[in-house]
């Protein structure tokens, strides 16, 4: 089937994150909790399916030569829909995010799969890159906040907006703060990538 | 005064965009091979960054805000950018071709370089005066051409170590910039406020 093909592609062998290695700004910067992570990633899945797919409808008729300006402002435009449904609905994680949900509109990702993928298919393979980028892209920043999260605070998934507390795992005390700020996301990163390297080279 | 130096050296050094705020990231890993390229995109950044900041800042305060129109700041504020970048490399190839040579390729890149659009919505966010709003600008892009001459100077020599295989290139790039961030978190210590008796 080629649209599990294409969804699949995204998730593991084109992964943005892993193997692109594109849109890395709100990667690092927004994932101090597993909350924060997945939030992150559905607005990023919302607004890469939504451009994917008018991107895709409107193929034929955007002229060539204005197409970036074109895709901006469609990828702008689902950006503001994002931003505000949850400053309404989650306004404790819209807080957190704070301007990396209007920052959405210069994820790589989103113009490089308008230019690279959805401008030259259909509609339902569009939609399937969509969606396979988008979850690609949230499985990465929910990995890599899960590991931040659990060593850094010692506790995991803890989600205040819904009144949940998180699993405890050890002591506060224990837990090294660098994994919060900002040197413990480069480097958590850099040695995750390092990881699936190794593992996928071995294959 | 005081309070416009607090904001360039917070800009630069407390808050620096790549290391402590993560704005700016692509460029800072895809143009820091060598030293040259690393200074000809500061200097793009600057430029743009400090005429960006003041003409969105017009954009919501002369537009938006009188016309009851705040939400529509991502979408406008990201069009001005990108017309503004082309604006800019149209001026430079008409008046300065030298100049031109030198920037050129790195123009259409900052359009989609985030901190452009971050430091401009960060100015609105922070309440910050047209002259303040100028300065943060500056600050942020001086802060992003510090770190990103530095990396290239460290990553120049990194190309002779012997790195693991599985390290090489991107994920080595990370840790290392990871441990300027570490460096950086030095300047935290820094009570700029105080220091200039604010």
């Amino acid at each position: 089937m080629r649209f599990f093909s294409v969804l699949k592609n995204g998730i593991t062998d084109e992964n943005p994150t892993f193997r692109l290695l594109i849109g890395m700004c709100p990667v690092l910067a927004t994932s101090l909790a597993v909350t924060n992570g997945i939030g992150m990633g559905i607005a990023a899945t919302f607004v890469l399916v939504g451009s994917n797919v008018i991107v895709a409808a409107l193929r034929s008729i955007i002229p060539s030569k204005i197409r970036i300006p074109c895709f901006i402002v469609v990828i702008a435009s689902f950006v503001t829909v994002v931003d505000l449904v949850m400053a309404a609905f989650t306004p404790g994680l819209h807080e957190v995010l704070g301007i990396f949900i209007p920052l959405i509109v210069v994820n790589c990702i989103i113009l490089a799969r308008a230019e690279a993928f959805a401008s030259k298919h259909s509609v339902i393979a569009s939609l399937a890159d969509g969606i396979g980028m988008g979850l690609g892209f949230t499985f990465a920043l929910t990995l890599l906040s899960a590991i931040r999260e659990a060593i850094g605070t010692g506790t995991i998934l803890a989600a205040p907006d819904f009144g949940f507390s998180g699993i405890h795992l050890f002591s506060q005390s224990y837990s090294p703060v660098m994994m919060l700020l900002p040197p413990g996301a480069f480097i958590t990163l850099g040695l995750l990538i390092g990881l699936i390297n190794t593992i996928t080279r071995k294959k | 005064m005081r309070e416009l130096i607090v904001i360039f050296l917070a800009g630069v050094l407390l808050n620096n965009f790549i290391l402590s705020r993560f704005l700016g990231i692509c460029p800072f890993i895809g143009v820091s091979r060598k030293i040259e390229t690393a200074v000809g995109m500061g200097m793009a950044v600057i430029f743009v960054m400090a005429v960006a900041s003041v003409i969105t800042w017009a954009a919501q305060y002369y537009l938006l805000v009188p016309f009851r129109l705040e939400y529509l700041q991502t979408i406008v504020f990201i069009l001005v950018i990108a017309a503004l970048v082309q604006l800019v490399e149209m001026v430079i190839l008409k008046t300065s071709p030298g100049l031109y040579q030198a920037l050129g390729i790195y123009l259409p890149l900052i359009t989609t370089n985030c901190a452009v659009l971050g430091v401009s919505i960060l100015n609105i966010r922070e309440g910050y005066n047209i002259i303040q709003t100028a300065v943060n600008g500056v600050a942020g892009a001086t802060g992003f051409t510090l770190a990103i001459v530095l990396f290239a100077g460290i990553r120049e020599r990194m190309d002779f170590a012997p790195i693991p295989a599985a390290l090489r290139g991107f994920p080595i790039a990370l840790i290392t910039a990871g441990l300027m961030s570490i460096a950086f978190l030095g300047f935290t210590g820094f009570r700029l406020a105080e220091l200039f008796g604010i």
